[in-house]
């Protein structure tokens, strides 16, 4: 069992102060194996804030970054899972499925983690998956009117992975569940 | 050389005192075991001679006394049992006195008293009162306080308290009050006048061995304490004003500053609220010497604990007027002490606000009043440069912020800001970042436009260049951190009502427009989005969009926002300026207000084509252009089509001197502008073919490389985007063509191998497998596509 921590779009300090107190007291160091984040951070404090919840990072490039140099996409293997982490400002149109599943194409990976609408999605298609986790501090987006406080959990464990999306809704954390199994392990 | 001769010579006395004791002992044991009287008297005399010396100091006179001690208990056991020597207690307390010096009568008298009183044959009063006065005869300071403390230890238990064993006729507890009275006041003149007895010593040393004594004089203060007959009003008519008139009378800094703490220590806190006022009269009558001010402070944090631990004592501060009092008490001591420093008298204030804070808090009057007493203090004065002082002067500040979990609670109080202004450049902003982080860690929100006014007043240290410093002798980090708060903050200024809001923004704006291009890429944001944020609740009100006459409405927020992105262009920052530009369209968008997104938009454009260089922030900035233009649906078909056309330029623009694979993607990305304009489309993607195979030929002149390859790929991917959504300019046979064109140069010699464009290839024919298999329509759309 290995613990994925999927988020982005915080947009600290530019549309937000900082994490709900809630999010904050749920990631607890020591407990996630990989943090994956889809960029805007978007200022050092946070980027290391998440390195001592869990200091393998990987960061797209979002772009109202301070930090230029994060890559525009990032590809990783975890287990049997290939995944690709990118921003999605450069899909257009944003949050289209499509568009995406060609992004996952091109960047052959199981899992798709792209952001920039604010938006929780989680398609499956093809073999693959898109996720889009939203925003971990629920910030203003010119795509998205009603925008929750929310990030993404995924549970690998062989050729299954489980994505629970965490949602703070009206104050309360909600979490929803969504499963997802491999059809044939990944060629080397 | 001298000093450790005496050293040694104190040794070597020490040792022949106590060598003399334990002589004198062993005859005292013989003489006990065998009661034999006289030679119990002899040789306990004698004994007692060692503590005849005045060689010695303190310390060592204390490790002797406490010999004595020890033999002494003996003894009064003997006299205690009558048949052992038979001799009745009243001839025995005549006897002792025949001995031959003073010192040992006096020990031996005290511990026949002790005996008498326990035997009642004389009332307490009358044997306490005789021995408190024979006392008077040794005048030693060190020989007469150890004399006097043993006088203390053995009457301790035999005073005439009220159901105590000794309580009897005429003999009251007032009795008991009197004796202890007396034996403090000897003690007291005997330790003052220490410093005056015995060789000449560095002040040093002495205070530190008359400290050493202290405590025998202070314990005679816990027995009145432990008195129950007294009351508070023994107290405060009898007790108290005794003992202050010793405190005063005795002129010695080292006595009063002691005894003032210890009646603050040893008597109850109901006591002093109720006597406060002569208590703190005594104060300004003490040795200016005295660090009256640690004693002041000592009261005020009992007295804070006081009402903490017991809420319903509250109003008898009010009553006795606790506040007031201390606060004259505090101004006449800073009169009084001229020398104060100026680090004094804040520390005075800073008690006085924690005991305020604790007993009045929703007294903001008196919190105040404490604030302004200091700005009188520091005024007239340089910008603060001890460091001391100014530690003191932070914690002052920070106090109300620890207190009230309202933050904005500080913000009205009038001094606030004037203490503030007291510190130099660099305290300031260090006290304007803890305003900032009480604010955040208490998500407090400030609501109003004139607190946000106070606020932003207060913490103007950080928001512009003040008065003889600049940006530049700013640590980077240190600076960052400043202005990431500053951001920060932005977002707990927040009010409902929409007009009030839109006050808020501009209140904030007016601060924040001086700060200088340094500042500017930090704070404008936040505020940008603030106003976004308000624009969208309008439009979520019922009924119209705010009309141009409402105060609040979109169009001037508009207006508003155009004038603060365009002050980024002092710093410059062109890239965040886009971004904003292109927020700002979408807004206008959904408001529906066509010509203010197409001057976005223009505005955007300009910054693209006059500013944003590097061929990187380019492509994201065209990316971004576009994103947001395909989103548009406010604008009509002139307006739209010039945008597009614009951005088809944009992306073409620089072709030779951006690098290939950037530039091409960027064309490809055009296609989405336009969903329905296919020829558009159509033109576009030819474009990038013929511009792919012109790559290709200068690849085949240069060294081998995939690069039109994965283009190649990309635009099959395009195509099949297309293809997918009905548009016929896309026929199978121009996919199979592509496909095959792949094919061919995957194999060609002059193709080095590129694993992700395979990969990439391969997921795309995968994908095409995948749609084929699918069947019902899209089966049979994708059907002709040989693989």
């Amino acid at each position: 069992m290995v613990l994925v921590l999927a988020l982005g779009d915080l947009h600290v300090p530019h549309r937000a102060a900082d994490l709900p107190p809630k999010f904050k007291s749920m990631l607890v160091p020591g407990k996630i194996q990989h943090v994956i984040c889809t960029g805007n951070l978007c200022v050092k404090e946070v980027h290391d804030y998440l390195k001592t919840v869990c200091p393998d990072l990987h960061i797209a490039l979002g772009e109202y970054d301070e930090e230029t140099r994060y890559p525009e996409t990032k590809t990783l293997t975890i287990g049997q899972f290939k995944l690709g982490v990118g921003h999605g400002h450069q899909v257009i149109p944003w949050g289209d499925l499509d568009s995406l599943a060609m992004l996952q194409r091109q960047l052959d990976v199981d899992i798709l983690v792209t952001g920039h609408t604010h938006q929780f999605t989680a398609y499956k298609h093809e073999a693959g998956v898109v996720i889009n986790p939203g925003s971990a501090t629920g910030s203003y987006s010119s795509i998205n009117y009603d925008v929750n406080p929310s990030f993404v959990l995924m549970d690998i464990d062989g050729l299954r992975v489980v994505v629970y999306v965490y949602e703070l809704i009206d104050g309360e954390v909600k979490v929803d569940k969504i499963d997802f199994k491999k059809t044939t392990a990944s060629s080397t | 050389m001298m000093i450790s001769d005496g050293i040694e010579d104190e040794e070597k006395w020490l040792a022949e005192g106590i060598a003399g004791i334990q002589h004198n002992a062993f005859y005292l044991h013989r003489a006990l075991d065998s009661n034999n009287l006289r030679e119990v008297l002899k040789y306990s005399a004698q004994l007692l001679s060692e503590l005849r010396t005045s060689k010695l100091s303190p310390h060592k006179y204390y490790e002797l006394y406490m010999r004595v001690f020890d033999e002494l208990r003996r003894l009064e056991m003997f006299f205690k049992d009558e048949d052992r020597h038979g001799c009745p207690v009243v001839d025995l307390y005549e006897l002792v006195q025949h001995a031959g010096n003073i010192l040992p009568r006096l020990y031996l008298l005290c511990t026949v008293g002790s005996v008498y009183i326990k035997s009642k044959e004389a009332p307490a009063k009358d044997v306490l009162k005789d021995l408190v006065e024979m006392c008077h005869a040794v005048q030693h300071p060190i020989r007469g306080l150890f004399l006097r403390s043993y006088l203390t230890q053995i009457s301790r238990d035999k005073l005439p308290d009220i159901a105590s064993d000794y309580e009897g006729e005429g003999d009251t507890f007032m009795d008991a009050v009197e004796f202890v009275l007396q034996n403090f006041a000897e003690m007291n003149k005997l330790w003052v006048r220490m410093q005056h007895q015995g060789p000449m010593r560095e002040k040093e040393k002495l205070d530190k061995e008359r400290n050493e004594l202290r405590d025998l004089v202070g314990k005679n203060l816990h027995v009145l304490s432990q008195i129950e007959g007294v009351d508070l009003e023994i107290y405060r008519d009898i007790i108290l004003p005794r003992v202050l008139e010793q405190v005063v009378n005795c002129k010695d800094e080292l006595a009063q500053y002691y005894l003032m703490d210890c009646i603050i220590q040893v008597f109850p806190d109901e006591y002093h609220l109720q006597t406060l006022e002569t208590l703190l009269g005594a104060c300004p009558q003490l040795q200016s010497a005295v660090d009256i001010k640690t004693v002041l402070s000592g009261l005020m944090e009992r007295l804070s604990n006081y009402a903490a631990s017991s809420p319903e004592v509250l109003p008898e501060f009010l009553q006795v007027e606790a506040f007031t009092k201390l606060s004259n008490a505090i101004g006449k001591v800073i009169e009084a002490q001229v020398d104060m420093p100026v680090v004094g008298a804040i520390s005075l204030y800073v008690s006085l606000l924690t005991f305020t804070l604790h007993v009045h808090p929703d007294r903001l009057d008196y919190v105040d009043q404490v604030l302004g007493a200091c700005v009188r203090k520091l005024s007239g004065k340089a910008k603060l440069e001890d460091s001391r002082v100014t530690k003191q002067v932070v914690a002052l500040l920070s106090a109300p912020l620890e207190k009230y979990d309202d933050v904005v609670t500080a913000l009205t109080l009038s001094n606030y800001p004037r203490v503030m202004d007291h510190l130099d450049a660099a305290t300031n902003k260090i006290m304007a970042m803890v305003i900032i982080q009480s604010i955040m860690r208490n998500s407090t929100s400030v609501s109003t436009s004139d607190k946000v006014e106070v606020l932003f007043e207060l913490i103007k240290g950080l928001i512009k260049d003040m008065d003889g410093t600049s940006t530049d002798d700013l640590d980077e980090e240190d600076f960052k951190e400043e202005q990431n708060s500053v951001a920060r903050l932005m977002h707990m200024v927040y009010n409902d009502d929409p007009e009030e809001m839109l006050t808020i923004i501009n209140t904030v704006w007016k601060h924040i427009m001086a700060g200088g291009p340094k500042r500017l890429p930090f704070t404008v944001p936040p505020l940008v989005f603030s106003a976004l944020k308000l624009v969208r609740k309008l439009l979520g009100q019922d009924g119209d969009v705010a009309g141009e006459e409402a105060p609040a409405n979109p169009k001037k927020i508009f207006q508003l926002l155009n004038q603060i992105i365009e002050a980024l262009s002092i710093v410059p920052s062109p890239e965040l300026a886009l971004r904003l530009y292109l927020q700002c369209a979408e807004a206008a968008n959904d408001c529906d207000l066509e010509p203010v997104a197409y001057e976005f938009f223009t505005q955007a454009f300009v910054l693209y084509e006059e500013e944003v260089a590097d061929s990187r922030a380019q492509v994201t900035a065209i990316h971004l252009i576009i994103g947001t233009l395909q989103r548009m649906n406010v604008f009509g078909v002139e307006n739209r089509d010039t945008l597009t056309h614009k951005a088809t330029g944009c992306g073409a623009y620089h072709a030779s001197l951006i690098p290939m694979g950037l530039n091409r993607r960027s064309t490809l990305r055009l296609m989405r502008v336009g969903e329905g304009k296919l020829i558009r489309v159509l033109l576009c993607l030819k474009r990038s073919l013929r511009i792919a195979n012109a790559a290709q030929q200068m690849v085949n002149v240069t060294r081998g490389s995939s690069g039109p390859v994965t283009l190649f790929v990309e635009i099959l991917n395009k195509y099949l985007y297309f293809f997918e959504k009905g548009s016929p300019q896309i026929t199978t046979a121009a996919i199979q063509g592509l496909v095959e064109l792949i094919k061919t140069e995957m194999q060609s010699d002059s193709t080095t191998s590129n694993p992700s464009s395979d990969a990439f290839f391969a997921s795309t024919l995968r994908y095409i497998q995948f749609q084929k298999q699918k069947g019902g329509a899209m089966g049979e759309k994708y059907d002709p596509i040989k693989l």
